[in-house]
């Protein structure tokens, strides 16, 4: 006969039934009240008002009322931001320096993430300490200091004007290029643990296994150790890709006029145009757009654990 | 040639179970298949294999026994191409295998991890190494079928080897180890990871298809047992050094070292001195017999006086509760001090007058005795003296 649980009592019972519903709280409360609301504000309209837009719903004053006010929402705002050129070019501008960012971060990751995992064991644990070493200090704090050293009378480019390798101070502060810079920079660690932690499990005898049926090293690379290592690829590139997109702080500071990106349009239809209303829409075309990927990568990976069983 | 088969025949005997009509290694005419040459290999201080010379002929089913740390891995993945040798080289058909990448060389090894690709079938595994040569689609997909159905895995082609049980992985490794048909198939501890009755039938089909195949065999196991029984010849490793090369059955009756002697089956080693020698005997003074002990069928010359050690094989020795008749060589009285019952055999520990147990095996030839041995009987042991093995190392 099995054992019977002890029995908790009815605390202990409804305890029992709370854990599991402590996510489900956090993401309503946290996310989808939230979310619900911002959806709201980007049906309304714009109004030199406080709040910024109307309808607002004040339940103080009846049902009639509130329906006066549900019926005076429209998805008009939507239709500006495929009206107006700005918004598309923003988001494919967007798309497109994170796209690149998280192919740079994936060129640049992999060596350091593979590097770290061959490393002799009692290494790693200081290794995989100064990949998260940086966020010891504020992300805002380390993207300025990179104005310190990107500007034209900046560190880099006195050095290399001292080594004699350029005659005149480098353009790249206010250039996509430091964008890139300063996001490849601020992401890596990003993009460095999740391959670590998957390269770390690999067993690279499949590697020798490889080379002794005939197979050179580089095509062993990617028929063995790129498939296998998928799982902390995908990963790496969405924890680096979805942030990225939506990325305000580093065009705003590394970034020139002509840097377009969704944030700094949300950022500036926000505080400088006071429309609350469109940036809502913009930040919820955003998220859905985003929400895209996230669904196709749950996707391949419950394949996989279909195609595993 | 059948006087070649064994180097140590003497007149009509032989030992150990004979390989008729293959002995390469006893034919001067031979020509090694593949040599190790003064081989040394050295990480940082550490010496792992000691300037080794090595021989092993084409079709010979040839182990590595040794333990863990003897070097016997590192000399096989030389031979693999993952290590390079510090000094010497190795030569495989003739031709030296120095700076030869893995990937080219004619070997395929068997991992004792197996190592299949996880994110491959079975039937993917199996051609991985053929695609590698760019075989035609259609020749790479016979080939495979062929290799499923040597190893009896058809039904299993389809699968992840993470849908496979231990036994049909080791199979799947096997047979992709030998899809290419390579000159040697290396096989790192292949039935390590395999359960005891698994092991011993697994161990007489990797026999029978070493055989049919007609391929080298080089097989790297600390198990003796596994090497016993599968081996043509058998390298005893020990500290980066080969200590004897020969077939099981001389590796067992004529060990060259007490090393040999006691790693591989049980054995009594007596510590004694050389009173008398003659044309392959001699007499031994022995500490705990009453009398000298006479041995016949000795391998190398002694003279008087020299310190030697007595192997004494345990089912070699006869356990008896009356005293032998008067004339009966090398007897030792005794009492059983310790019976330990297997079934098949009883090991019975016999304590002598000098306070030196000695180890006496019987097979429990009949089901019924009519007077069994108990514990603290008096008996008597004595043994012929061509049961005794005098090792001078």
């Amino acid at each position: 006969m099995a054992p019977r649980p002890p029995d908790r009592g009815a605390f202990g019972r409804a305890l029992g039934a709370l854990v599991p519903a402590v996510p489900f709280l956090w993401l309503t409360f946290f996310f989808l009240i939230p979310f619900v609301i911002v959806f709201k504000i980007a049906l309304s309209e714009p109004a030199t008002a406080q709040p910024p837009y109307r309808p607002v719903f004040d339940l103080s004053l009846g049902l009639e009322a509130l329906s006066e006010a549900f019926s005076q929402l429209s998805f008009y705002n939507f239709s500006l931001l495929l009206e107006d050129s700005l918004y598309f070019s923003s988001f494919i501008s967007s798309l497109r320096i994170a796209a690149v960012s998280t192919a740079l971060l994936l060129a640049i990751g992999f060596p350091i993430a593979y590097a770290m995992a061959k490393a002799p064991e009692r290494w790693r644990p200081t290794l995989l300490m100064l990949v998260i070493l940086p966020f010891w200090t504020s992300f805002l704090i380390r993207v300025y200091a990179w104005i310190g050293i990107l500007k034209p009378e900046g560190l880099l480019s006195a050095l290399l004007i001292n080594l004699g390798l350029i005659g005149e101070p480098l353009q790249i502060m206010n250039t996509d290029r430091a964008v890139f810079i300063g996001i490849v920079y601020s992401y890596l660690p990003f993009m460095v643990l999740p391959l670590y932690a998957t390269l770390e499990k690999f067993d690279y005898t499949l590697l020798e296994a490889a080379e002794d049926l005939g197979c050179p090293p580089l095509r062993a690379f990617w028929r063995i150790t790129v498939p296998l290592a998928m799982p902390g690829i995908l990963a790496g590139c969405l924890l680096c890709f979805i942030p990225v997109v939506g990325e305000f702080v580093i065009p705003d500071l590394l970034g020139g006029s002509e840097t377009l990106m969704i944030g700094r349009t949300l950022w500036s239809e926000f505080f400088s145009n006071r429309d609350w209303p469109l940036a809502s829409a913009v930040a919820v075309v955003l998220l859905v757009l985003l929400v895209g990927p996230i669904v196709a990568y749950r996707d391949i990976e419950a394949r996989r654990w279909e195609k595993a069983k | 040639m059948s006087m070649a088969v064994d180097g140590r025949r003497r007149g009509s005997l032989a030992i150990g179970a004979v390989r008729r009509d293959f002995a390469p290694w006893a034919d001067p005419a031979a020509t090694p298949f593949i040599r190790f040459e003064r081989v040394t290999k050295r990480y940082g201080d550490v010496v792992a294999v000691a300037d080794l010379s090595l021989d092993i002929f084409e079709r010979e089913f040839f182990c590595l026994l040794g333990p863990s740390g003897c070097g016997k891995t590192t000399l096989m993945r030389m031979l693999a191409g993952f290590e390079a040798a510090s000094e010497g080289r190795i030569v495989l058909a003739g031709q030296d295998l120095s700076g030869v990448p893995p990937y080219r060389r004619p070997v395929n090894m068997m991992f004792q991890s197996y190592a299949l690709f996880p994110h491959m079938s079975v039937e993917r595994n199996i051609a991985f190494g053929l695609e590698q040569d760019r075989l035609p689609k259609a020749e790479i997909a016979e080939r495979v079928v062929e290799m499923l159905r040597l190893v009896q895995l058809e039904p299993f082609a389809r699968r992840r080897p993470a849908q496979l049980s231990g036994g049909q992985r080791q199979r799947v490794a096997l047979a992709r180890a030998l899809a290419k048909r390579p000159k040697v198939l290396l096989l790192d501890e292949p039935l390590g990871a395999l359960d005891k009755k698994l092991r011993e039938e697994t161990q007489f089909e990797l026999m029978d298809l070493q055989v049919k195949l007609g391929m080298t065999f080089l097989v790297v196991t600390h198990d003796q047992e596994e090497a016993m029984t599968m081996a043509d010849r058998i390298a005893v490793m020990d500290h980066g050094r080969i200590v004897q090369v020969a077939t099981p059955g001389e590796i067992y009756e004529q060990p060259a070292s007490r090393y040999v002697a006691e790693f591989i089956g049980d054995v009594n080693i007596l510590e004694g001195k050389v009173s008398e020698a003659g044309e392959g005997r001699c007499t031994l003074a022995v500490a705990d017999a009453p009398a000298p002990v006479s041995i016949a069928g000795v391998a190398e010359p002694l003279e008087p006086g020299r310190e030697v050690a007595l192997a004494l094989r345990p089912e070699k020795l006869v356990l008896t509760h009356e005293a032998p008749p008067a004339g009966t060589p090398n007897v030792f009285a005794g009492t059983v001090w310790d019976i330990g019952y297997l079934g098949d055999w009883t090991i019975y520990l016999v304590r002598l007058a000098s306070g030196r147990t000695l180890r006496v095996s019987r097979a429990n030839a009949t089901r019924f005795v009519e007077r069994p041995l108990s514990w603290d009987d008096e008996v008597f042991v004595h043994f012929a003296p061509e049961a005794g093995v005098v090792l001078t190392r």
